[in-house]
């Protein structure tokens, strides 16, 4: 069977297309399609984590110097990491291509 | 041993369903089918039948919770008709799309309005693009018969789909036919039991029904319409299975003197029988008429009708539900033979009639007046289709 990644052929996807394999969204590019993207000023950033438990998707992780970063990979641009930030340290940009 | 014994279709189509050993029946009473659910409950009820019988509130209701039932990997039946079909169809869709082969028990009835409680086929064409496979018995023998059958096509590993035996609503579902019912024992030596592809179990998680994006949403529906196409040879080598052990033999089409006719009527249901009655008085005088009986509308046998009628001069092609295409192509039964006519580049005298709306009789003489008005029309004169017995 094929890695469960959304772009199988038909023929390998499984009877009445079950997914077999749980947690495969994580493989599934859903951040190609926003017009905004979220950038950090790290100068701002407090590190309290809240763009890290409100984003909807899997977008932020915390690297080691303890700043929240972006995986645009699943990013829709929704901004609500940028509209809860608690000290304006994530501004929306526009995606220009 | 199998028994013959004088029974109501109804009372023998729900033994039938008990002697598949069951699991769930999950079913909303409507006529003409109330009496399948009715003697199913009570089959539960005094014990005669180790099912769990989901009095549901609706037949959406019915259609979901057989979904459910079929995909933790029970053997699943359901049954109803016309508005009930109507209001769990959106369900259906997603039956067969998850391969859920959930057997479904459809007395044929008129749709509304006006409201009708009578046979046609409005229902079974009403559900042909469902993906379902759909099996069309002409009497109460036939209508056993595909149940049993029905089980165990939907079921092949191969096949995993949904199926439809369709019944004729009162014409057969309140008559009582002597027919032979087999044994509990003579079922499970034909039909093993229920193991699915895959299934809902905690110990190996699966999930179904999930979203389809706009990047697999064709491949899902090629898979699914694949699984369909590749049904029709199973269908029917499960057929010629049920001939080697119970010793009626079933065809995707069937014929009745077909071989020298130069007139076939094609019609589906019960009311085939009546019309081999009416070719074999227009034998008597002369006219070289016979009949094709669609038993599997979906998958549709275009090859195996092709076959028995494509070396006929005129075709009386018999609609029971009426399609509003605004008058300039066939009805749905007589459309699906002319595409498959004319993918095979023949053109014969082609008459459409609708007969038999919401419960009005086709009687013999119906079936000569059709034979004759085709016999005797010009090429090229016959309306797309027309209404018999109709008052004007």
């Amino acid at each position: 069977m094929a890695k469960e990644t959304g772009i199988q052929r038909w023929k390998e996807l499984n009877p009445g297309m079950a997914v077999t394999c749980p947690g495969n969204a994580a493989e599934l590019k859903t951040g190609d399609w926003r017009s905004m993207r979220p950038e950090t000023d790290c100068e701002k950033c407090i590190k309290c984590g809240q763009c890290y438990i409100l984003c909807p998707d899997m977008v932020y992780s915390k690297n080691e110097d303890g700043y929240y970063v972006q995986n645009y990979y699943w990013c829709k641009g929704c901004g609500i990491c940028a509209r809860e930030c608690p000290v304006d340290a994530i501004r929306m940009v526009q995606e220009v291509d | 041993m199998s028994k013959r014994i004088g029974i109501e279709v109804s009372l023998a189509v729900a033994e039938t369903v008990g002697l598949c050993d069951v699991d769930v029946v999950a079913a909303y009473p409507i006529t003409p089918q109330t009496h399948i659910v009715e003697h199913l409950s009570e089959l539960v009820a005094d014990g005669h039948l180790d099912a769990e019988f989901v009095p549901v509130e609706s037949e959406h209701s019915a259609m979901s919770a057989c979904i459910g039932s079929s995909a933790s990997g029970g053997r699943t039946f359901t049954s109803t008709c016309s508005q009930g079909y109507a209001l769990m169809s959106e369900l259906c869709y997603i039956a067969s799309a998850l391969r859920l082969p959930i057997v479904m028990a459809v007395a044929n009835r008129a749709l509304s309005a006006p409201i009708n409680i009578w046979n046609d086929h409005s229902d079974l064409m009403y559900a042909r693009d469902t993906g379902w496979i759909q099996l069309i018995s002409e009497n109460g023998q036939e209508a056993v018969d595909m149940t049993i059958l029905a089980f165990r096509i939907g079921e092949d590993k191969r096949v995993s789909l949904p199926v439809q035996v369709n019944l004729d609503g009162f014409t057969m579902s309140h008559v009582i036919e002597p027919l032979t019912i087999p044994d509990a024992k003579e079922i499970r030596e034909f039909l093993p039991p229920f193991n699915p592809v895959l299934r809902l179990d905690p110990a190996s998680p699966v999930s179904m029904g999930g979203v389809g994006l706009p990047e697999i949403y064709t491949e899902c529906r090629k898979a699914q319409d694949e699984a369909l196409r590749a049904s029709k040879p199973v269908i029917q080598e499960i057929f010629d299975d049920f001939a080697r052990q119970f010793g009626r033999h079933y065809k995707l089409v069937e014929t009745y003197r077909t071989e020298d006719a130069d007139t076939i009527i094609v019609a589906l249901g019960s009311i085939a029988q009546t019309a081999m009655t009416a070719i074999d008085a227009m034998r008597t005088r002369g006219r070289k008429v016979g009949i094709a009986h669609i038993r599997v509308f979906r998958p549709f046998p275009a090859a195996e009708l092709v076959e028995a009628i494509g070396g006929a001069k005129n075709l009386v092609l018999l609609d029971r539900s009426t399609a509003f295409a605004g008058g300039e192509v066939s009805g749905p039964v007589a459309l699906e033979i002319k595409c498959a006519l004319f993918d095979k580049g023949l053109a014969p005298k082609v008459g459409n009639f609708l007969v038999g709306l919401g419960g009005r009789d086709v009687t013999d003489q119906n079936f000569e007046e059709m034979v004759e008005r085709v016999a005797s029309a010009k090429n090229g004169d016959l309306p797309a289709y027309e209404f018999i017995n109709v008052r004007e």
